[in-house]
């Protein structure tokens, strides 16, 4: 619970002179994510606290390096959660690696993302500037949206230092239904139900299981699954919780885990590999040894993206390729924050 | 030259032809330029860019211009580059739920067409008639359902654009989440200053079961403020929670006649949407919760004619504001809800300063304020007056936590209150940041962003003496 935006400041103004490079780390919950890390370490961890909480107003300003934990334990107490189910991955991670590496659970495609929430920010740049974009009000259209680009770009523009983003009321009931069936039946299931106007705030398959998480007021939780067929599951919240702490035995082992962001509607393509797919079918998690190129041509056929979350070669790129043109984009980008390439070299991509 | 590749009729340098171009919704700022065309396809909209760059003339990219900000009014030594022809609904795909369309369709058209599966697209800003998709992106446009829906950037999937240079790009992706910097949000809401729209895809949503409306008079502004953040208190999340004071209440009764309370000082519209259980619960709660704490009347609308009738008055608040002055300049500050009463209250005092009424329409559930002044354009000096108030709104807004513009964008209208919601190292980021894009500074040239040596100017001025120097052309 301490400020040291000073300290970080200073930090980053002494490599800059010093021509030094720096490897950001929050709570090191998600150091597995991105390409390897290079460059000193600097600890924004003990940058932490919430500095504001404002339940009526929906709005929570913490400092990066609070951890989820605590969070979602003050926001507990007003009935309020993070609706876009950030993975805690062990209850270490901070809300500014949450945004910097983009991670939201399985609500994701109903409840929004992190970046959806951001409403704004305090970066320190590579010209060691703490600026200030956003606010804490939930329109806001003054300026480049700065705030939300940081979302997905692993630290390599500036170190965030405080974010301000909205929560939501907790649900008042949730209740999840389970059906067997496999892996394109489900696709299309859960395509098919995400049209319908009813409270639908997870879906996902695994082991030819199809499990669909119904979330709101109670009358209607209760009246869609009169509705819907499907069995009642039992712990219908610790196996969402597991979901989105990549605790269910899929995610174990150290073989490659590969994540797909594709056409939710798009074909059940490699069917012959090991999957497991959620948010109603646009995020798709593949385990094994694939040849990246030959993956990321099956997502862009699928209208989206592929990378490389966990184990694999991390020397070689792990996000998604970018066009030459993004790629230009996104150089030009990195000199208008970071001149100086302090930040996270490589982190993101090998050219960045 | 530019007639070697766009139909003649489409390239438009008269100025008698030229004039519906000279402003867009915000008509107190007026330029005349160069070259208006109105290119029809996408290799035409990169060939323009292409020659423009070259001979560094400056393009102003233009939809609907329905715009509330400047931010479409030309560049006098430049061109307008209308997007006006493109019109088509290229894609909907029902399964997915998504829309791939043109720039130029208009945002109601998505819904329109959208319907027939079901689906709608949930951004609708007041000008949703007329309004295209590729200026909601280039604003990042709202409307009465953010809260519970969000905004356009909440919305979309995937943007093709050119850049300035004449370049094909395309950003997002079918899928939810995109690797690399997140330059769909840096997009959206950019005001033309960094590419030209070309496609945009955006999210559907299914149509609600049900939408229902509960209307509340209240005694107070305080007692309706509070009443808001009670309902935000008890887990419920409106579709629409709009507010609108005494002087909006009864001009928009007289215009619209939609039963609303006279003699309230404070009126609010509740809409929740959702299953027909989930409505049923939550408008029982929402009226209980409006008469607990002190409204003096409540109705809910008991069908579909009767919902809108009731949004009839709030939708046609601003028309029905303009029959009760010659003029009216609206604005578009976003303060924290709890600071409702006492912005409203220091915006009374400002009127009796200025001499000049103003009536107040906000957007109660995402804090976004709609203050219209009310002012005679005949008058001399009037508008001077008018928007010198209206830059004071603003950085009041700004004092209290908000900021200047939360739905209608910065354009030419806001650019010196830019220097009072930013410092100079954040105006200085922008600038790189727009360099990245577009080095040399030829797209929607003096919007947006202000240069730093007038931010500095302006600070200095207010601290001096409140008088506000004009930056744009006035009729």
């Amino acid at each position: 619970m301490s400020d040291i935006s000073k300290q970080l400041i200073e930090r980053v103004a002494a490599a800059r002179s010093a021509a030094e490079q720096l490897s950001i780390v929050g709570q090191s919950s998600k150091s597995f994510m991105g390409r390897e890390p290079k460059g000193v370490p600097v600890s924004v961890a003990q940058h932490s606290g919430i500095v504001s909480y404002e339940p009526v107003e929906l709005v929570m300003t913490a400092r990066a390096g609070t951890t989820l934990t605590e969070i979602t334990a003050a926001l507990d107490e007003q009935g309020q959660i993070l609706s876009f189910e950030p993975p805690g991955f062990g209850g270490e991670a901070s809300i500014g690696g949450t945004l910097a590496c983009n991670l939201s659970g399985p609500a994701r495609p109903w409840s929004g993302s992190v970046r959806d929430m951001v409403l704004g920010l305090n970066l320190i740049n590579g010209k060691a500037e703490q600026l200030s974009f956003g606010g804490q009000v939930m329109k806001n259209v003054a300026g480049y949206d700065a705030s939300r680009m940081q979302a997905g770009a692993m630290g390599t523009l500036g170190i965030i230092t405080e974010i301000s983003f909205k929560v939501m009321p907790r649900p008042a009931a949730t209740l999840t239904l389970v059906r067997e069936m496999g892996a394109a039946e489900a696709i299309d299931t859960m395509n098919q139900l995400a049209g319908k106007a009813k409270p639908l705030m997870g879906a996902c398959w695994w082991e030819n299981k199809l499990y669909l998480r119904l979330s709101g007021a109670q009358s209607t939780v209760e009246g869609t699954a009169g509705q819907w067929q499907g069995d009642v599951l039992a712990g219908s919240s610790e196996f969402w919780a597991a979901n989105r702490e990549q605790q269910l035995s899929f995610f174990n082992g150290s073989s490659p885990l590969w994540r797909f962001s594709i056409r939710p509607s798009a074909d059940h393509f490699q069917p012959e590999g090991d999957w497991f797919i959620d948010w109603g079918g646009a995020q798709r998690w593949l385990r094994g040894e694939y040849d990246k190129n030959t993956l990321e041509a099956a997502a862009e056929n699928a209208g989206g993206q592929v990378s490389l979350f966990r184990g694999g070669d991390r020397s070689g790129e792990v996000f998604h390729r970018q066009s030459p043109a993004l790629q230009g984009v996104h150089q030009r980008l990195k000199t208008a924050f970071d001149p100086d390439r302090v930040f996270n070299p490589g982190r993101l991509y090998s050219w960045l | 030259m530019f007639s070697d590749f766009i139909d003649p009729d489409y390239v438009i340098d008269d100025a008698e032809t030229q004039r519906p171009y000279e402003c867009d919704g915000l008509s107190m700022y007026c330029e005349m330029p160069l070259l208006v065309l109105l290119p029809e396809t996408i290799e035409q909209v990169q060939r323009v860019l292409k020659i423009c760059y070259q001979y560094q003339i400056p393009v102003v990219a233009r939809g609907a211009g329905t715009g509330l900000c400047g931010g479409a009014m030309p560049d006098p030594e430049g061109v307008v580059l209308s997007l006006a022809k493109f019109t088509d609904i290229l894609n909907i795909d029902p399964v997915a739920r998504t829309a791939r369309l043109q720039p130029g369709v208009r945002n109601l058209a998505i819904s329109e067409a959208a319907a027939a599966f079901g689906l709608y697209y949930a951004p609708d800003p007041s000008s949703q008639i007329a309004c295209t998709i590729g200026g909601n992106v280039a604003e990042n446009s709202g409307g009465v359902h953010c809260l519970k829906y969000g905004l356009t950037v909440h919305n979309l999937l995937k943007l093709e654009m050119v850049t300035v240079d004449g370049e094909f790009v395309t950003i997002g992706s079918e899928g939810l989440d995109s690797a690399g910097f997140d330059l769909l949000a840096l997009m959206t809401g950019s005001e033309g200053l960094l590419g030209v729209i070309t496609e945009v895809t955006v999210k559907l949503l299914p149509i609600p079961e049900k939408a229902q409306v509960v209307m509340a008079a209240f005694d107070t502004v305080q007692q309706a403020g509070d009443a808001v953040a009670a309902i935000i208190s008890h887990g419920i999340i409106p579709a629409g929670l709009e507010m609108m004071d005494s002087h909006a209440i009864r001009a928009a009764e007289d215009f619209a006649k939609a039963g609303y309370p006279t003699d309230a000082k404070a009126l609010l519209l509740c809409e929740v949407d959702g299953t027909l259980e989930e409505v049923q619960e939550h408008i029982e709660k929402v009226d209980a919760l409006f008469l607990e704490l002190g409204a003096s009347s409540t109705r809910i609308s008991k069908d579909e004619t009767e919902r809108a009738l009731l949004w009839k008055g709030r939708k046609s608040a601003f028309p029905a504001v303009g029959r009760i002055s010659p003029d009216y300049y609206c604005m578009d500050g976003t303060i924290p809800r709890s600071q409702l009463a006492y912005v409203l209250s220091e915006m009374d005092k400002m009127s009796e300063h200025y001499g000049l009424r103003v009536a107040n329409v906000f957007h109660a559930g995402d804090g976004n304020l709609h203050p219209l002044i009310l002012f005679d354009a005949n008058v001399p000096g009037e508008f001077e007056k008018t928007e010198e108030f209206g830059g004071k709104i603003l950085e009041l807004c700004v004092a209290v936590g908000g900021c200047i513009t939360g739905e209608h964008g910065v354009g030419i209208e806001k650019i010196r209150q830019m220097a009072v919601q930013f410092g100079d190292p954040e105006i200085a980021q922008f600038h790189a940041i727009k360099s990245a894009w577009d080095p040399i500074g030829t797209l929607n040239p003096g919007k947006g962003i202000p240069v730093l040596k007038r931010c500095q100017e302006y600070r200095s001025i207010r601290s001096a003496e409140p008088q506000a120097q004009n930056s744009g052309e006035l009729r």
